[in-house]
């Protein structure tokens, strides 16, 4: 469905954890959306000085009759553009566009799918587990981050689940390692079809490699630094292997956000593949090269 | 709860003063004088759920190159305070998916198209005229030969007269008479109105100005530059007022060429600025990454911001800021609503 662009208000903003939950009436937005949608938000406020629109996974959507849909997303204040999110009260307006991007694929027969979420990531993987389990699918959970309060959802993801494994990089909560530390025992006792991932981009990459080679599908949604979340700015790109075997740079707002975890080039993020369509040919070298020395740098 | 396309000029045009807004760039005949910004709408598709793209001025693609191109490696983009810096490379499909694909369905819906150029010879130049020659839906060419972006800074033909009226030269000669030619020129160059004499005398019907100004940002975390092609073009608001003066200066020098005037332009006030400097329409370009319906806003805004000083067709306010008289202070707006948005 085409995305929309209105103007939305904040109902409520509370912190969990590290995070804070903002929920907004966004009417036309939250009617539509499904699992791995997103929505692209202005922020600084009428006069602002924050020209790129902040991307969020939508964690929850309800229809509220009174006030039109709303949609809830997970900030993590980082940047001025996400403190000034974090920042809102209620009433408070905000332009939103969405729902964006391809969701989540859901299958068409009854599977064991295992749903990985690091950090704030797992925002999307709630309603998607809903949906699983409302298809008699059963859901496992696998939910890391850094720390204790970085962690997002646990208790969701207890209550929908058959079997949840928490990790914290610095073991303040469950496991002490890394969700691809616990994903091979949970993926080889369960038997899993799918895996669904949402997470930072190394994470990401080693669920993707795991999953294969527990020969699992896997779903997994990027988070790549965007500008419009529209689909004109082309600064999102990341290489991705088309049906007909040739790797393109795409777009992670139109093309994705959700992208077969086997046909992306994980481990080429940050560079043009030589192989790539349109790649630089004879001198690019030295363009490969310089993508070497950039790492992060995605807008917050 | 308002919806922000309220502001579409389909769902406000009752509440709209009467204002003349056609305008025109040389052969190209404009209905709206507020087009997209080439490299900020793509192929026109994405901004279709926003925007009557049949209603705005134009729309101006993504420049196409002969063949298909990766463009840069990420990141591609650094927010900047109020702009941008972007270092995309040109990505595209190449000129022969664009006309199967893009062209064919801007066409299909009966968007004015003014198709942006890029190559790295003159012969590229002047072989992409020619596939477009032969093909339908084109009301214009830009030739963009100011991109920023491209691993050899020498291809940036704007920044010696003679290598862009070279340019221009080929693509006019290879371009049907009814079509526009219109010259996309740098800001980072000492002497821009020698440029747009250059291609002017070419043959270029009109300047499209200006392009980005070359720019870096570095990352203080990483302590390396913050985009992987380490420069980037710097485009917003930050970048307006270099902008007007491009516009000013040419307009004062070539009185007579029409130009497309862009940068930074975020309000209908904005558009104005660019309208008095001496424009004869203008593109939106960054800011539609912040709203996407800001081409529809922007004209609205424009047109109401006409009708307050007095002017009954956009053509009588085309470089009016350069006259000595004292300016139209008469016809002050009579109510409050619609005043248009504040710089």
């Amino acid at each position: 469905m085409a995305p929309v662009q209105v103007r939305g208000e904040v109902l409520s903003n509370r912190r969990v954890g590290a995070y804070h939950l903002l929920t907004l009436v966004a009417p036309g937005i939250a009617e539509v959306s499904r699992p791995g949608h997103f929505v692209a938000l202005a922020v600084g406020g009428e006069n602002t000085s924050m020209l790129l629109r902040r991307a969020f996974s939508i964690y929850r959507v309800a229809e509220r009759g009174v006030y039109g849909g709303t949609v809830e997303l997970v900030i993590a204040p980082k940047g001025p553009g996400t403190r000034w999110l974090a920042d809102l009260r209620a009433h408070d307006p905000v332009d939103v566009v969405g729902p964006l991007g391809h969701p989540f694929a859901l299958p068409r027969e009854v599977v064991t799918a295992t749903l990985v979420g690091g950090g704030y990531g797992a925002a999307p993987l709630f309603t998607l587990a809903e949906q699983l389990r409302a298809r008699g699918c059963r859901v496992d959970f696998v939910i890391g981050a850094a720390t204790d309060a970085k962690l997002f959802g646990a208790l969701d993801a207890k209550r929908i689940s058959t079997q949840v494994a928490i990790t914290t990089e610095d073991g303040s909560t469950g496991e002490r390692g890394l969700v691809t530390d616990v994903l091979p025992a949970m993926l080889a006792r369960n038997a899993s079809d799918v895996v669904y991932a949402c997470g930072p981009m190394p994470m990401l990459a080693a669920v993707a490699r795991v999953a294969h080679a527990y020969g699992a599908h896997s779903q997994c949604a990027v988070e790549e630094a965007m500008a419009c979340g529209v689909g004109v700015c082309m600064t999102c790109v990341l290489p991705v292997i088309g049906e007909d075997g040739v790797t393109r740079m795409v777009r992670s707002c139109t093309d994705g956000p959700v992208f077969n975890g086997d046909l992306v080039r994980w481990d080429d993020i940050g560079t043009v593949p030589a192989d790539a369509l349109g790649a630089p040919v004879a001198d690019g070298g030295a363009e490969r090269s310089r993508a070497g020395a950039a790492v992060g740098g995605s807008t917050s | 709860m308002t919806r922000m396309r309220l502001t579409r000029p389909a769902e406000s045009g009752a509440a709209l003063p009467d204002v003349d807004m056609s305008t025109s760039l040389g052969p190209l005949l404009l209905p709206d004088p507020v087009l997209t910004a080439s490299g900020c709408a793509a192929a026109g598709r994405e901004l279709e759920p926003f925007v009557d793209l049949t209603a705005i001025g134009a729309v101006v693609t993504k420049s196409v190159m002969l063949k298909p191109r990766s463009g840069r490696p990420t990141p591609r983009m650094a927010e900047t305070p109020s702009g941008m810096l972007n270092s995309i490379g040109l990505q595209g499909p190449g000129i022969e998916a664009f006309v199967d694909k893009d062209l064919a369905w801007l066409r299909q819906r009966g968007v004015r198209t003014v198709v942006s150029i890029a190559g790295s010879s003159v012969e590229e130049y002047v072989k992409l005229a020619q596939r477009l020659r032969l093909a339908d839906g084109v009301a214009g060419v830009e030739v963009n030969i100011s991109c920023p972006n491209v691993e050899d800074r020498g291809q940036v033909f704007a920044c010696d007269p003679a290598a862009a009226a070279q340019v221009v030269h080929g693509v006019r000669r290879s371009t049907a008479p009814g079509v526009a030619v219109l010259a996309k020129l740098s800001p980072d160059v000492t002497d821009i109105v020698a440029v747009a004499r250059a291609v002017v005398d070419a043959g270029a019907d009109g300047l499209s100005m200006i392009n980005t100004s070359l720019g870096m940002v570095i990352d203080t975390d990483t302590l390396r530059p913050a985009l992987a092609g380490v420069t980037g073009g710097l485009s917003g608001p930050a970048i307006r007022p270099l902008a007007v003066r491009c516009v000013w200066q040419v307009h004062a020098a070539l009185p007579d060429v029409p130009i497309l005037g862009m940068g930074g332009i975020w309000s209908g006030l904005d558009a104005l600025q660019f309208v008095l400097a001496g424009a004869s329409a203008v593109s939106v370009g960054t800011v539609v990454f912040h709203d996407p319906s800001a081409v529809a806003r922007v004209s609205a805004e424009l047109r109401r911001a006409l009708a307050e000083h007095g002017f009954g067709k956009l053509s009588e306010a085309i470089g009016y800021a350069h006259r000595g008289e004292g300016l139209a202070v008469g016809a002050a707006p009579d109510e409050g609503e619609g005043a248009g948005a504040e710089g």
